[in-house]
Parts: structure tokens; C-alpha cells; sequence
């Protein structure tokens, strides 16, 4: 049997019935996207207020690094929390004795991760253009890149989480929240790798968001594309993602062998 | 024709245990037969029922079910399986027939909708089709637990205590309606249960299990009549406390 969509579908409906049952599930997706929108919008609009023109420029940047930031965020915390779900409602048991296969499980929760961060992104997107008039497409169409390049970033950081919840239970899933908060200092969102220790900058440069930040840079404060900051990002990305792709599956396999998808829940 | 399950030589070691949970088990359960699996707590049926299902991959031995091999090709048999037991549940806020719709697509089920209003005709869950699965009674669940259980018309059927905190009523329902949908449909079934009155009235034959290994088996007739006993709780409790007739057969 072949990869079905029809099975891809039937998981992700599961998970939008559920939205549609629960407002404050939605709310909750654009809760702390819009906070730190308008944290960080304030901080702007001081800067912007305080300073010259090019603070004020550099001070878009912020904004633009926070919104750009919470795309990967979103993006992994909905893929991690949509398996986790399935845990908390004690559902595995029946999803993984259906012929669901694995990938068709990733592909599902790869679709619900774009829909939970485009709900929780695009109000923050626009309320920032309403309130303090920074509209992320100012930076062009590349702006779409940087979008795909984040979203494919939180997969694969979500894959290695949600392999870590595969090997150690339910008891890994704070993983799922605080991961990326984590590699923030080292993704260069707020500053360019250059500022970092020189120890510290192939760090970075190991991590796309890197290059899509300092690829934001160069579009809103040279108005240039920078190509090969770009190209670095896919490129590792897809490294990234075949590397947590395989310890995902590997650790799906040796879950089949401990008996740890009998009881993942406990 | 080839039996619906077919199982050899099944081995189950768990990483770091010295003794196995499930040791050289072998049946075979014919199309439109019952097979019940019984034994006490920590006997090997929950090992089993899970190497079945694919969830657990065996140390060793053998699963064809319904003519595919569980190693290399257990998502061919998956689709034409299906399972039910009260201990794992259905995600609670959704509806029941929102539960069903999702299993209907993951089992790629066609007529989505007109099966889901068969189900829901045949189980009685009309009144209750549109209500969170959470907020049924044990005995709705049971049934919705069976209409998840038959969505994709199941050719083989694996039931871990169908009818678990079941009042009578409700229980002898289930069971009639299980006897029907056998005598309708040639589905094989595996019955893991631990009443033995069900069991009884189920079952064409009984793996008696103990400590991962198979220490009798025969039709619920043949068990009463080599113990000596007139039920099969009677049965149960002899081999379990160690008085039976010294048949290990398998070991």
C-alpha cells in the first residue's frame, strides 16, 4: 500500500476538531505571538522615538528578528505539541495499530505545525503593521523564503524532540516548550554572528535561523538579497532534518522493541 | 484456506528482563472462529495482543495475519485488522461521530458518512452520535470503542475484555451482537478476557497462558471435561494455583 493522504487528512482532522470544540486552544495559539509583538513593538517605537533615523531602522529590525523568530518557534511547538496531544489522550494505542505509517504520522504533524503557526503568526504579522507600522513584506517576496526556511528548521528541531519522547516518555516533553528558547543566544534573531566569540560563530553558522536573520538584515538595512546566507540555510536544513528524520525513526523502532508505544503516556 | 492468524514459535524478551513475557506461543485462529486468550495478570496476553497489533516487534518467531507477514508487511494486515479495549481510550472532547470519522480515514474506509450511520443504526449510538465521547456512559463507550473497532469491516478481530465494567445487561448485549456479526461476516476473532462466562459462550477454543507459556488449550468442552470441572472460572483457578492436570503441554 502506498502513502495515503487520505490518513495524512484523517490525523490532521482529528486535531482541527478539536479547535473547532475548543476556543481557548485558538487563543492560546496567538496569545504569546501577539505579546511579544507588542513587547517588542514598545521597545521599538522607544528606540525609534529616542534615537536618529538609523536606530530607527535598526530598531525594525527587532521586531522583525521577534516575529521572524516566533515562526520557527511556533512551527516546532506545533508539530511537538500535536504528538504530545495524542499522548495526553491516551489515543496512541489505536493511531499506531491503524496501517498509519510513520510518515504519514510526521506528514500530519508537519501539516498541523503549519496551521498552528500560521494561526498564531499572521494576527501578530498584522497587528504589528496596525500599531506600529512594520509590515514584514517590505522586505519583498524573499520574505516567503525565510518563512519556509524557519518552518523547516522547527521540524526538524520538533522530529529530534519528539524522537527524545519516543526514548524517555512523557517525562521529556518540557522539550517541547523550551527547546528552542534555548538556541535563541546562538540564532543571531536580535544581533548578527559577528558579535559572537569567534568560538562560538561556526555554532551559529550550524544553525539556519542564523543565516535567515542575517539574511533579514541585509534585506531591511541594504535592501539586498543575500543569496548565499540563504542558500546555507536550506542546504542545513536539510541536513538537519535528515539527521532527526533518522533518529525519529530509529527511536520509533526501538519504541516498537521495548514495548514503549504500549505506555507512552506514563 | 489459510487460517486468518497464524502464529509461530512467538518469543517476546523485554531489553533488561532475564525471563521472557511471552515463550514459544503457537496458534492459529480459522476465518469466522473465536480464540480465546486466557490466563492471569502478567500471563503474556498483553504481550502478545501487542506483537499482534505490530506495536511490539517479537524476539522471535512468527505472525501471519491474513495471509501477510507482520515483519515485512504489517501495514497491509493493519488495514484489514482492528482492536478494541476499554484501556485505551478515544480523544474525549470530540464528538462520536467526529472519533469515527477520523478512524474512518486513517482505515481509508469509502462512504465515510454512510458506514458511521450503520455503525451508528447496528450499535444503537444514534441518540449519543453527536455528544463528546467523554461525557458517555461505560457502556456507550464500549459500543463506540466497537464501531471504532469495525469501521474498516475488520476480517480479524482482536478484543481485550469488550465487555470490562459492562453491567450484565449491557455485557450479554455486546456479546450477542458479537455472535451476529461473526455469523454475518466470517470474521476471526481473538478474545482476551477474563470472564469466563464470556469466554464460554465466545469462544470455539481457549489458550489457557501462564508465565508467557501456553499451558492448555482445547474448546471450552474439552478444558471442562480434562479438569473435571463444570465452569471455566473452575479451570482457570486450577491452573493458576498450580492444580492442574500437569499438562504443560507447550512446556
Amino acid at each position: 500500500m502506498k502513502t495515503s493522504l487520505r490518513r495524512v487528512w484523517g490525523l490532521m482532522y482529528r486535531h482541527l476538531a478539536l479547535f473547532r470544540r475548543s476556543w481557548p486552544r485558538v487563543v492560546e495559539l496567538m496569545y504569546w505571538p501577539i505579546l511579544q509583538m507588542v513587547v517588542w513593538g514598545f521597545v521599538t517605537a522607544y528606540l525609534a522615538g529616542v534615537q536618529n533615523n538609523v536606530a530607527s531602522v535598526a530598531a525594525g529590525v527587532l521586531i522583525g528578528g521577534v516575529l521572524l523568530w516566533e515562526v520557527a518557534i511556533r512551527s516546532q511547538m506545533g508539530f511537538a505539541i500535536s504528538f504530545l496531544e495524542e499522548i495526553w489522550s491516551r489515543n496512541l494505542g489505536h493511531v499506531f495499530v491503524s496501517p498509519l505509517r510513520p510518515m504519514e504520522l510526521v506528514a500530519a504533524l508537519v501539516g498541523m505545525s503549519m496551521v498552528r503557526m500560521f494561526v498564531g503568526v499572521l494576527p501578530a504579522l498584522g497587528l504589528a503593521f496596525l500599531l506600529y507600522g512594520f509590515g514584514m513584506w517590505t522586505m519583498g517576496p524573499v520574505v516567503i523564503l525565510f518563512f519556509a526556511g524557519l518552518m523547516m528548521m522547527g521540524w526538524a528541531v520538533a522530529l529530534g524532540v519528539t524522537a527524545l519522547i519516543l526514548r524517555h516518555g512523557a517525562g521529556a516533553e518540557a522539550l517541547a516548550w523550551s527547546v528552542l528558547f534555548g538556541l535563541t543566544p546562538f540564532a543571531a534573531v536580535f544581533y548578527p554572528v559577528a558579535v559572537l566569540p569567534d568560538w562560538l560563530e561556526p555554532v551559529a553558522l550550524a544553525i539556519p535561523a542564523a543565516h535567515v536573520f542575517e539574511g533579514m538584515r541585509a534585506a531591511l538595512l541594504e535592501g539586498r538579497i543575500a543569496w548565499g546566507h540563504l542558500a546555507a540555510c536550506f542546504a542545513l536544513n536539510l541536513v538537519w532534518l535528515g539527521a532527526m528524520g533518522a533518529l525519529f525513526l530509529g527511536q520509533f523502532r526501538a519504541a516498537r522493541v521495548r514495548g514503549a508505544l504500549m505506555n507512552i503516556g506514563e | 484456506m489459510q487460517a486468518a492468524l497464524i502464529v509461530e514459535g512467538l518469543s517476546k524478551t523485554y531489553p533488561r528482563r532475564d525471563r521472557p513475557a511471552v515463550d514459544g506461543l503457537s496458534f492459529s485462529v480459522a476465518r469466522g472462529a473465536t480464540l480465546g486468550l486466557l490466563g492471569g495478570n502478567g500471563a503474556g496476553k498483553t504481550t502478545t495482543i501487542s506483537m499482534l497489533l505490530g506495536l511490539l516487534v517479537p524476539s522471535a518467531g512468527r505472525i501471519l495475519a491474513l495471509g501477510h507477514d507482520m515483519a515485512t508487511d504489517r501495514f497491509a494486515a493493519l488495514a484489514r485488522m482492528n482492536f478494541s479495549s476499554p484501556y485505551v481510550a478515544l480523544p474525549h472532547r470530540l464528538s462520536v461521530a467526529e472519533n469515527l470519522r477520523i478512524y474512518a480515514h486513517l482505515y481509508d474506509v469509502r462512504g465515510t458518512e454512510a458506514r458511521i450511520a450503520e455503525l451508528a443504526r447496528d450499535l444503537q449510538l444514534e441518540p449519543f452520535l453527536h455528544r463528546p465521547a467523554g461525557e458517555l456512559s461505560a457502556g456507550q463507550k464500549t459500543r463506540v470503542a466497537l464501531a471504532k473497532a469495525l469501521i474498516n469491516r475488520p476480517d480479524l478481530l482482536l478484543l481485550d475484555e469488550p465487555t470490562a465494567s459492562l453491567d450484565p445487561d449491557t455485557g450479554d448485549w455486546v456479546r450477542s451482537w458479537l455472535e451476529r456479526y461473526r455469523a454475518e461476516t466470517g470474521c476471526a476473532i481473538l478474545l482476551a478476557s477474563h470472564n469466563m462466562a464470556e469466554v464460554a459462550r465466545l469462544c470455539d477454543s481457549v489458550l489457557m497462558m501462564k508465565q508467557g507459556r501456553v499451558v492448555d488449550r482445547g474448546s471450552p468442552g474439552e478444558l471442562l471435561a480434562r479438569y473435571g470441572r463444570d465452569d471455566l472460572e473452575e479451570v482457570f483457578l486450577d491452573i493458576a494455583r498450580g492444580r492442574g492436570v500437569g499438562r504443560e503441554i507447550e512446556a
